[in-house]
């Protein structure tokens, strides 16, 4: 190759690394702009995989449930942990019930939640749930991948976990995500 | 700011702020042990902090992974059984040292790559021969017969 | 009325900027004398514009007018004057306008100080400032301008994180932001040297002044940084190889490497295209370091407000700037002839050599920061690179880089003989492998160890070359001392700032000494951590202007002899429901004494206490650095040089 030839491509490597970068954060932006990026979100490790083995006791009146138990009918169950310090998790509440009244079973795990505190939590804004368990020192959680409330987590009915979602349910997303997801597990 | 902050799901910690120290109930009595677990807690990322190890960390989920952590090495796991546990749950972020995979060749392999890049454009600039002068043309030659004649 | 004016003031600027690019550069274009004699002049308007503006905003904060959105949004009436005056710049919007200002400071500087430069070189430098300016001016006007104003004003501010409410903190970034944006004016020197189309040994002596100032400010900024992390939050820890952090050694690391070039263009008229290809690429690391901090894209302590529509237009502008000024130079570069030939074991080589290993840290470290968001875009994987990847990757580079830079000093020019220049180091290599041996053998920990033969190689091989230059010890002292006396000041700056990493580098290996305990304690128990003997005396209540505080009064003593009193608080700021350690240091220069306050419980007092062995040579050092740097900007060499006034008149007259 002639000299003078591959000292420009040289020369060019600079502006084609420059270019390279560039496009790459131009589709992050983009990616960002749309919702497909977030660098502080977490996907869950649990997809696909079996829900994790726990025993966990109940919170009054409630009895506790176990990872069997959430199959044991063969119907696919809903996975809901909540806090009642959690804001969300108030927010999340109508979209529970509604949920409920159609039909699904929804397990609640109260993380990391004073007895009494969850008490008054579901007095207040309704108690959705089939059973309420407590993790009082939150090792189930963390056995789940959790790193903040509330989180949800479908599991079908062979106990294998298919989906999880950060943060609070709103009718949208049950609309558009939870009950197709679900439709398709019956 | 505070609807964003309700939309999401809440994180289990104060972000930036306090920085309170930690609790040296949390200690393992054997001092080999806990700086074992120190060691550990510091190669592992806080989940819901900005860039912080779970070892600095005083959130709530990071005072629990470090419960957990001395848990495992007082039981006799490994450090990599240990770390081994955290990503089957949390996945590879959770590591602040990168894994060992073809996806991070070019990651692990930096210094190397850039190392071997600068030295060889480096010997390519001192081996790029000047280029031959241009070949005289008939004017010019018999103008430098003439010069060498004198 | 002050906002207004300011936004006014903002819009001049703008105009001024964007004359300020074109005119001088079609004056250089075309040879027209008065074009290029307008470029002082455009760029001091430009600055005097930009100030008045920025000023307007200082006004505005001082005098609590909550209808401007910025200081609504981060200031309130209870602040200290300082952090209102200083809060300006503690936001987003503020410190793009901080950042504007800096780079007109830079053209009305060159504008200003810059006579003795040919004046298409002065015009050509000036115009692209003015570019520069120009786009980070029209950025700040439209998309993200200070002097946004809501209506009707809320009676109080919501008052700034009170983390920022610091000294420290507060003068870090203008510092920093000084050298970030003062490697603008080496940038600009090498697009006007690639428009020139010439690169000449004249234009290595012009370029290193504005080189070195930018280089000390960036230095003194991040080792203030460095400072601030390490009193303030409460960790011992001073460096975490956080994005933001990186994003501002990655310019500091090629800005070495371009300063060295510099000497090499100087003196040899050799590496021409790595000095214009460096001065290039340190500002554009620069811009894409501000760019990367402010789009969101990372995951970082330094949380700014996230805004991804600003991150396009900044995109944009880098596009512009980064992108126009590398085409230029694949287009230019190929033109630019080397005139020294040199052999690898030369000053040259060791010039290389430093080059090569400075540039591949930059690149390991861009690499890091750069990972994790490209591993979700090409692999669609979740990855974090942290502190434990930096050590494994940096360190490798950073030890050879040592052990050369004691020995490049003493290498003479074109050619040199290895064995002649080692043995004017011995004395350094054996008090060097004696400190490494003391050290190993005394604190049984290799980082350490080999952190202090380091350090003592760098501060002792420092001073080699003049030790060789003086010929002490061969010669009476009389006549060494006379030597000494009649030696540039370069070379003094040279073994000084190279004798400065030395001692940030002994810091660091102190550091990895120190030693630390979490106790709980009630008031009157003593505790042993790291030799010393610590009381806690009591807990009282400290309130400040807007919050209030816990303060505990240790004692701390040593064999019985009282050494120090140490007041770690908590303060609680009622307005952010946050709390914020304030910690306590006590420094006898080689060592910190370290408290935080934590939790009181059940009349329990938890405690995190350090003996920090070292820890203020690590900013000493920066400190030391930046000396050396300032004495060689003092060399009277690098002012002489400017064409005597008989000699300007002739050029130009010629250039007609």
């Amino acid at each position: 190759m002639d000299t003078l030839i591959r000292r420009r491509l040289l020369l060019l490597a600079p502006l084609a690394v420059a270019a390279g970068a560039g496009g790459a954060a131009t589709a992050l932006l983009v990616r960002m702009q749309e919702g497909r990026y977030d660098p502080h979100a977490l996907p869950s490790m649990l997809v696909g995989k079996k829900v994790p083995a726990f025993d966990l006791p109940g919170q009054p009146p409630s009895a506790g449930f176990s990872a069997a138990d959430i199959t044991a009918q063969g119907q696919p169950g809903l996975v809901n942990f909540f806090a009642s310090w959690c804001v969300p998790c108030a927010q999340e509440a109508p979209a529970l019930a509604a949920l409920q009244r159609g039909g699904v079973r929804i397990w609640g795990i109260a993380y990391k939640d004073a007895p009494e505190a969850t008490t008054r939590f579901l007095d207040r804004y309704g108690d959705p749930y089939v059973r309420v368990a407590r993790d009082a020192a939150g090792t189930v959680g963390i056995d789940f991948g959790l790193y903040g409330v509330p989180e949800s987590f479908l599991v079908d009915p062979t106990g294998v976990v298919r989906w999880r979602w950060t943060g609070g349910l709103s009718a949208d997303l049950v609309r558009q995500d939870l009950l197709p997801r679900l439709r398709s597990l019956s | 700011m505070r609807r964003a902050l309700a939309t999401s799901a809440v994180l289990l910690a104060l972000t930036g702020g306090a920085r309170a120290v930690s609790d040296p109930g949390e200690m393992l009595p054997n001092p080999v042990q806990e700086r074992r677990a120190e060691a550990l807690g510091e190669q592992l990322r806080c989940l819901v902090c900005q860039n912080e190890s779970v070892e600095q960390s005083d959130a709530d989920l990071a005072k629990d992974l470090r419960r957990i952590i001395r848990q495992r090495v007082a039981a006799g796991d490994t450090d990599s059984q240990v770390v081994g546990w955290m990503v089957a749950r949390y996945g590879d972020f959770i590591r602040l040292n990168p894994p060992f995979k073809p996806m991070t060749a070019v990651l692990w392999g930096a210094p190397v790559i850039a190392v071997a890049i600068g030295a060889g454009a480096a010997l390519l600039a001192r081996r790029r021969p000047n280029a031959p002068p241009a070949p005289l043309s008939e004017a010019e030659r018999q103008r430098l017969a003439e010069l060498l004649e004198r | 009325m002050t906002p207004e004016l300011g936004h006014f003031a903002l819009a001049l600027a703008v105009a001024l900027a964007g004359a300020q690019a074109v005119l001088p550069l079609w004056g250089a274009q075309r040879r027209d004398p008065r074009l290029m004699a307008a470029a002082p002049a455009l760029a001091l308007g430009q600055l005097i514009a930009l100030a008045t503006a920025y000023g307007c905003l200082i006004a505005s904060a001082v005098a609590d007018d909550f209808s401007v959105l910025g200081i609504a949004q981060y200031s309130s009436s209870i602040e200290p004057l300082f952090y209102k005056v200083t809060g300006t710049w503690g936001n987003h919007e503020g410190s793009i306008l901080l950042w504007c200002l800096i780079l007109a400071i830079c053209g009305g500087v060159v504008g200003l100080f810059g006579r003795n430069l040919p004046s298409a070189l002065r015009a050509r430098v000036i115009g692209v400032l003015g570019f520069t300016s120009a786009g980070f001016l029209l950025f700040a006007l439209t998309v993200s301008n200070p002097f946004a104003r809501i209506w009707p004003p809320p009676v109080e501010g919501q008052n700034i994180n009170p983390l920022l409410q610091d000294p420290g903190l507060a003068i870090h970034p203008p510092i920093l932001y000084a050298g970030y944006v003062g490697f603008a004016i080496p940038f600009a020197f090498a697009v006007a040297a690639l428009l020139e189309g010439r690169v000449d040994a004249a234009w290595g002596r012009w370029v290193r002044p504005w080189t070195l100032a930018s280089w000390c400010l960036l230095t003194g900024g991040i080792a203030l940084g460095s400072w601030w992390a390490y009193y303030e939050l409460g960790w011992g820890g001073y460096w975490f190889w956080d994005p933001v952090e990186n994003a501002s050694l990655l310019p500091w690391l090629t800005g070495t490497a371009l300063l060295h070039s510099a000497i090499v263009v100087e003196k040899r008229e050799a590496l021409k295209i790595w000095t214009i290809l460096l001065a290039i690429g340190t500002f554009s690391l620069s811009l894409s370091g501000t760019f990367m901090v402010r789009s969101g894209l990372l995951n970082s302590v330094h949380s700014f407000a996230t805004d991804p529509t600003r991150g396009v237009f900044i995109l944009v502008l880098l596009a512009l700037v980064i992108g126009g000024s590398l085409l230029l130079f694949a287009l230019r570069a190929p033109v630019l002839a080397p005139a020294g030939l040199f052999a690898p074991v030369s000053r040259e080589g060791a010039l290389v050599l430093n080059n090569i290993l400075l540039c591949s840290i930059a690149a390991v470290v861009l690499t890091g920061t750069a990972y994790p968001p490209m591993a979700e875009l090409v692999f669609g994987a979740k990855l974090s690179v942290g502190p434990p990847y930096f050590h494994d990757t940096v360190l490798p580079l950073a030890a050879p880089l040592f052990a050369a830079m004691s020995l490049g000093p003493v290498l003479p020019w074109k050619r040199a003989d290895l064995g002649a220049a080692l043995m004017k180091l011995w004395w350094a290599a054996l008090a060097a492998a004696l400190v490494g041996i003391a050290a190993g053998v005394g604190v049984h920990q290799a980082f350490a160890a080999l952190g202090f033969t380091a350090a003592a190689w760098l501060i002792l091989g420092a001073f080699a070359e003049l030790v060789s230059r003086v010929r002490l010890l061969r010669q009476p002292w009389r006549a060494s001392r006379a030597r000494l006396g009649a030696q540039p000041l370069a070379v003094w700056g040279a073994a000084v700032a190279h004798a400065g990493l030395g001692v940030t580098i002994a810091g660091i290996a102190g550091m990895a000494l120190a030693s630390s305990a979490v106790v709980a304690v009630k008031p009157g128990q003593t505790v042993a951590v790291g030799g010393y003997d610590w009381t806690l005396l009591g807990l009282h209540d400290a309130p400040g202007p807007n919050y209030a505080s816990r303060e505990a009064d240790l004692r701390v003593t040593r064999n019985g002899e009282p050494v120090a009193l140490l007041h770690p608080s908590r303060h609680n700021f009622a307005a952010q429901r946050q709390t914020v350690s304030d910690t306590s240091i006590v420094t006898n220069g080689l060592r910190d004494l370290y408290a935080v306050l934590g939790d009181q419980r059940d009349g329990t007092v938890v405690l995190r206490l350090h003996v920090n062995l070292l820890a203020p040579w690590i900013w000493l050092g920066a400190l030391v650095m930046a000396i050396g740097g300032l004495l060689s900007l003092a060399d009277r060499r690098l002012r002489v040089g400017a064409p005597s006034r008989r000699q300007r008149a002739a050029e130009a007259v010629a250039a007609e």
